[in-house]
């Protein structure tokens, strides 16, 4: 039996034990009118040969297009070593640390991550991760009407430059407890948070603004400008930051004249492959007057009976197995194994390491830029700097010039025309370090075939 | 030591760099970082050394018997990370084409089948990423189908004493009110307790069957009568589904909307606390619901479907698809199994739980509900050693971890004092059962002798007892050095 160990002599020494005559006898508490039967639906088993065999030409249905996507999911190049460690037993087989003596070591690394956190963003805490990076923000939207003491209203304002679908995942997650979301313009000329739309909101109560860097665009907002201006009205900051940005760009914990009050984003570009949308993991940090309205799992040190530092869930009274229904959140299951490759990928990056892809992506990005744009039909929509992704806007609809690429093994970006139908025919493209000069080569020549011959 | 510890000025591994380039960036000052952040500065044989050593620290499935209740930690085979991590699976987007995601996408269009059969819902989205939001997602979904009707006044959910701290966490997320029911001396809900509370303001109740102190729950069918004929739904939380798989389905017994946990039943890794994944599955009339996106099947194949598709969908959890790599490793799992090894996973469960409870009884440990029938999991209460040896359940799980075996859950459910909940699951042996069972004897022959004995345990893991109470009174949660 595939999994279970048991012997015919097994089940009837464990029978007689019982006292019960088979094992159908144990379950005589189910209402006989209730039980199911066969699960008819359900095709017959497969050994470990026939799975593979059978999995294998689903994957090769995927194929390996060339990835010019981004859109909040990044591909870069992942160290052997991350998930060759991460996926040891004793880290993929383990339990969240309940028992802190038998799980010393996932507990430590996640003292460890919630360190590099911290000193990536310069913030002051960090918990052990939530879902992904768009539940994050929800989670810190949430975190901040709580924490927000002196507001009243509960309204948050959110960029529309902000990744659409987290603006959708917040509200989803949000939208029962009565808080507000307004939604802040962007300039079209510059793509950027059009900061005079800030100006309606001074003397009014906010509860909190979200400032996305890069943004979904690619494009650097002013992060000091926004920052200082949440700070001057009494409402608390969220930034919602890319970490592989951050080996190059301006940590949130140093924005504007004090930081930000809480950073969130997405964990995937840290040692997480593409792999379908998931699993990712969600950050989150935040100064430390604000830990106690914090979600999910923090790891503290401590000490043991003998003086010796070790290492323990703490601040557990703000979680739902204690607090129940008066917890900061509901979240139990997090993204643990995540949060360990991530802690691989940073340990092995170092901070040179971590510049350095962040610099290439920046540099790649802008070498796929000037070849597209110099393309008949392709116009580079913004002039401000952008990483890891930019707008091009096409002479004809961007769904058609995808599909075509797609048939050349080529997926050519994302198409902003259904979420920015005032951008025209634009279109998202990303570079990372992970393309090079032929990728960007050929993904001109394939998309000037296409605009030239149709 | 902490890998910061290990860190020298200096040092790369410039294998795993992109080359350096001499060229400034053209970036304006004011975007850029003043200074390096302070991550580790060390080799790759430091990383994988000092990973591999904390690895050590921990017990696992995959090293040591771990019969925590209520999360079914059961082996997680080898070949299910190995096929999901298959390049056409790794390396693709979540913005690819369809045309590019025909083998993923009918892989979760067969998991969301297989998933109501399972469970005798009617229709299935996979995207909650782990139980927590799957009960959030159904709770929102009871709630989005009381206003679609213009029933507003409901405002309050029932969950029981025993149940998950996710259960009202959930609740209140959504914005109801959250009324406990009582647990009756036989280990079901209290029936009459529930019909004092249902009425017009009720919205639904939060059910674990088998419920979270180990017993089916007999009076099902009532309670699932009393629900709807208040005009309330009933939501199940499947976080002890593994107990009834090919026995009884959630749809049966009258459930209008469930949480899967893969995680547990469906063997996917818990990773040191997740990843996990959460799927929901819901009677006909909570169909427009559902959480998107869902994985549709047409003319020209499989497809998502997203707004346009679902338009009173309560929306989107995540920026993607959930954790789409769990739902991989749980299908080919669901695969591997097929319909006859669905069946054993009952079946075993059951068997190993009801010899362990049988084996305890006989030596002479108290069994909370001894009248009743384990299902894959069974609480002993610790109360008469406490008091009369004052060894606690926690000094049991302690010493329990001297010996090489992780600890039962403690000290849930709250409503039974000093409890150890323990779930062996079907892939132990009994060598393993007994052997955990001699070790508890002889734990309890400790604590009769000289209780200290289990009051300093642990004597052989890598710290002993921590001081939780100055961890949360003198946080230190990132290294200072």
């Amino acid at each position: 039996m595939p999994f279970i160990p048991h012997t015919e002599n097994d089940v009837e020494k464990m029978l007689a034990t019982i006292g019960a005559e088979s094992i159908e006898a144990l379950f005589d508490e189910i209402p006989k009118n209730l039980r199911c039967g066969d699960l008819k639906g359900i095709p017959d088993g497969m050994n470990e040969m026939e799975v593979s065999q059978f999995m294998s030409l689903r994957a090769n249905l995927d194929g390996q297009p060339l990835c010019f996507v981004g859109a909040g999911a990044y591909e870069h190049h992942i160290p052997a070593a991350v998930w060759e460690i991460a996926t040891r037993g004793e880290f993929y087989s383990a339990y969240t640390p309940y028992q802190a003596e038998a799980s010393q070591g996932t507990l430590q690394l996640l003292y460890e991550f919630q360190t590099m956190m911290t000193r990536l963003l310069a913030m002051d805490v960090s918990n052990a991760s939530l879902y992904d990076g768009a539940s994050a923000l929800a989670e810190a939207v949430l975190m901040a009407v709580r924490a927000n003491r002196k507001s009243k209203s509960r309204r948050i304002l959110i960029p529309r430059s902000l990744n659409p679908v987290y603006r959708k995942v917040v509200e989803a997650t949000v939208k029962n407890q009565k808080i507000e979301l307004v939604e802040l313009p962007f300039d079209l000329e510059t793509g950027l948070t059009d900061l005079s739309s800030l100006e309606a909101w001074v003397g009014e109560d906010v509860a909190a603004l979200v400032i996305p860097q890069a943004n979904f665009f690619g494009l650097l907002e002013d992060v000091d400008a926004l920052s200082d201006w949440a700070a001057q009205n009494g409402a608390l900051s969220i930034a919602v930051v890319n970490p592989v940005a951050l080996g190059l760009l301006a940590p949130p914990g140093e924005w504007g004249e004090s930081g930000v009050d809480i950073a969130c984003g997405e964990g995937q570009p840290l040692g997480a492959p593409l792999a379908s949308g998931g699993p990712y993991f969600g950050f989150m940090c935040c100064r430390q007057k604000h830990v106690r309205q914090m979600p999910g799992r923090i790891i503290g040190a401590t000490v043991d009976l003998e003086g010796k530092r070790g290492y323990t869930l703490t601040l557990q009274a703000r979680e739902q197995h204690i607090r129940r229904s008066k917890a900061t959140s509901n979240i139990c299951t997090n993204q643990g194994l995540l949060v360990t490759a991530a802690t691989i990928y940073m340990s092995l990056l170092g901070p040179e390491g971590l510049k350095r892809v962040a610099t290439s992506c920046y540099r790649n990005l802008n070498r796929l830029v000037e070849k597209l744009s110099a393309l008949n039909g392709v116009e580079k929509l913004f002039d401000n700097p952008a990483f890891h992704e930019s707008v091009l806007r096409l002479d004809r609809p961007v769904s058609e010039v995808l599909e075509a690429l797609a048939d050349r093994n080529i997926l050519g970006g994302y198409d902003l025309s259904e979420d920015y139908p005032e951008l025209g025919n634009a279109l998202l493209v990303c570079a990372t370090e992970t393309r090079n000069e032929n990728d960007f080569s050929y993904y001109a020549a394939q998309l000037e075939d296409i605009l030239e011959n149709g | 030591m902490l890998i910061f510890e290990h860190s020298h000025k200096g040092r790369q591994s410039t294998a795993q760099m992109p080359h350096a380039s001499g060229d400034a960036i053209d970036l304006p000052e004011k975007f850029l970082r003043k200074e390096q952040p302070g991550l580790p500065e060390v080799s790759e044989m430091d990383v994988v050394r000092h990973y591999t050593r904390l690895s050590q620290k921990n017990f696992s499935i995959d090293t040591e018997f771990y019969p925590l209740g209520s999360c079914t930690m059961k082996y997680n085979p080898r070949v299910c990370n190995t096929l999901a991590k298959l390049p056409g699976f790794m390396g693709r987007h979540p913005h690819g084409v369809a045309s590019h995601g025909q083998g993923f996408l009918s892989c979760m269009h067969d998991l969301q089948e297989m998933l109501k059969e399972i469970t005798g819902m009617k229709a299935v989205s996979l995207t909650p990423a782990a139980g927590a939001q799957g009960e959030f997602a159904g709770v929102a979904m009871i709630r989005a189908y009381h206003e679609s009707r213009g029933d507003d006044a409901r405002q309050e959910i029932l969950v029981p004493d025993a149940a998950h701290g996710t259960n009202p966490a959930s609740a209140v997320m959504c914005g109801y009110k959250v009324r406990e029911i009582p647990t009756g001396a036989d280990g079901d809900v209290d029936v009459e307790a529930l019909k004092a509370v249902v009425g017009p303001q009720t919205a639904g109740i939060m059910l674990t069957n088998p419920s979270t102190v180990g017993v089916f729950e007999r009076s099902i069918e009532e309670i699932a009568k009393i629900m709807h004929d208040a005009g309330g739904l009933l939501y199940y939380d499947g976080a002890n589904l593994n107990a009834i798989l090919g026995k009884v389905r959630p749809g049966d017994m009258g459930f209008d909307v469930i949480h899967m946990n893969l995680h547990k039943t469906f063997s996917t890794p818990h990773g040191g606390g997740g990843p996990g994944a959460g799927p929901v599955g819901v009677s006909e009339r909570l169909i427009p619901f559902l959480p998107i996106p869902m994985v549709g099947k047409d003319d020209e194949g499989y497809r998502w479907l997203t707004e346009k598709d679902c338009p009173q969908s309560i929306g989107r959890l995540s920026a993607f698809a959930g954790n789409a790599g769990v739902l991989l490793r749980a299908y080919i799992y669901a695969r591997l199994l097929g319909r006859d090894g669905l069946h054993r996973v009952a079946d075993y469960s059951a068997l190993n739980a009801n010899y362990m409870l049988k084996r305890f009884m006989e030596a002479g440990f108290d069994a909370a509900y001894p009248e009743r029938r384990a299902t894959h999991e069974f609480i002993l209460t610790m109360k008469r050693q406490a008091k009369e040896q004052g060894a606690t359940a926690m000094d049991f799980a302690k010493r329990l971890l001297d010996y090489g075996f992780h600890a039962p859950t403690t000290y849930f459910p709250l409503l039974i004092p000093e409890c150890l909940l323990i779930e062996p699951t079907e892939t132990e042996s009994i060598e393993t059962l007994d052997g955990f069972i001699d070790v508890m004897i002889k734990i309890q022959a400790e604590a009769e002798e000289d209780v200290e004995t289990l009051k300093g345990a642990p004597y052989s893991l890598p710290v002993r007892r921590l001081d939780d109470v100055k961890a949360a009174r003198e946080l230190d949660l990132a290294w200072k050095g």
